[in-house]
């Protein structure tokens, strides 16, 4: 690459003498081309820049884009996965999360039915004892929830009083006291579970309905398709006992 | 004076006529460009220095264009076009830079 600054002053000295016009015609008009094609190529190229910014690309530019655009699908592709499965551990979760809930929702209920803290319906038997004697106890109207129970009955009201595992039945003055509610003769008791078990359960030979009848009294019992049992109870709260770690 | 005018016929050509750039020369255009603008800054500051020559400027001009897409061809078939492109065109950058110093200096005397 020649240039001019460098050059010596004997340049000067090579300058054309005047009477060699041909000469220093010739030159000029040979600068005048090579800037015409100077500003012929600067137009071109800034022509082709502007139309199109791949085309004036070299190969290898061309492959390094190629590439760079490849890796960049790639990794977009690979984050789109990501978000896929991760959208579907999430949908899964909540699918987990809601079968769990519904689980616990129908494990409170049956417990709450168990435990007497929800009104009941289901297919059962009434029974209405009589006591005009006033000769049945305590004992006698619990041997009829112990029955009951024995026969499988799954929800129990004695009275107005709901029958839970801590229920207590105790004499009192005027009849007999369950859970503190003292009720009186005749005592309607209403139970869910199989009614021809409970019925046969109840009217078993020195069971309940010959109890009844040898105090003078009757139990009349009836098997129905739907007993409604609306009497509940508080949940209790455990004072002592917590639970156990497994 | 005929060389500004000729410069200006060039582009006024090239945005008339818009050619397209032949494929295999693409790469080398805009250097070729580079390498001529710096031989034109280079005749105007010698101009300047009262030291122009027609004939070297007319060598410097054509050899400084060859040369440039001589190197860059060779990079391209050497894998390395991009970065000899590169640096030819901070070479040339550097040396258009310096040319228009001295310009500045002899135009503006500062």
């Amino acid at each position: 690459m020649s240039d001019q600054e460098g050059q010596p002053p004997e340049s000067v000295i090579s300058k054309p003498p005047p009477t060699s016009r041909a000469r220093h015609l010739r030159a000029t008009a040979l600068i005048g081309v090579l800037l015409a094609l100077l500003g012929f190529a600067i137009a071109v190229q800034l022509k082709a820049k502007s139309v199109d910014k791949l085309a004036g690309l070299r190969d290898d530019d061309l492959i390094t884009i190629l590439d760079d655009q490849n890796s960049r699908a790639d990794r977009l592709r690979s984050q789109i996965a990501q978000l896929q499965v991760t959208e579907q551990q999430l949908q899964a979760s909540g699918d987990r999360d809601s079968v769990a809930r519904q689980q616990a929702e129908q494990q409170a209920q049956a417990l709450g039915i168990l435990l007497g803290t929800l009104p009941a319906t289901g297919p059962g038997v009434a029974v209405r004892i009589t006591d005009p004697r006033h000769k049945l106890e305590a004992e006698d109207l619990l041997d009829v929830v112990e029955e009951l129970r024995g026969a499988g009955a799954e929800a129990i009201q004695f009275g107005s009083v709901r029958v839970s595992t801590s229920t207590a039945f105790s004499a009192s003055a005027s009849g007999v006291a369950v859970d503190g509610t003292t009720l009186t003769a005749p005592y309607t008791v209403l139970a869910i579970g199989d009614a021809q078990t409970l019925a046969t359960a109840l009217a078993i030979p020195g069971g309940v309905a010959a109890t009844a009848r040898a105090a003078g009294g009757d139990a009349a019992i009836t098997q129905l398709a739907r007993v409604d049992i609306t009497a509940v109870r508080a949940l209790p709260t455990p004072k002592y006992a917590k639970p156990a770690p497994n | 004076m005929i060389a500004a005018v000729a410069l200006l016929a060039g582009i006024i050509a090239g945005l008339v006529l818009h050619p397209t750039v032949p494929g295999s020369l693409e790469p080398y255009l805009p250097i070729a460009v580079v390498a001529a603008l710096d031989a034109v800054f280079g005749g105007i500051r010698a101009r300047l220095d009262g030291i122009f020559d027609s004939k070297v400027f007319v060598v410097s001009f054509v050899s400084n264009v060859v040369v440039a897409a001589l190197i860059v061809f060779l990079g391209d078939k050497l894998g390395v076009g991009g970065q000899l492109s590169t640096a030819v065109v901070v070479v040339l950058g550097i040396r258009i830079f310096g040319n228009a110093a001295a310009i500045r200096r002899h135009v503006f005397r500062a």
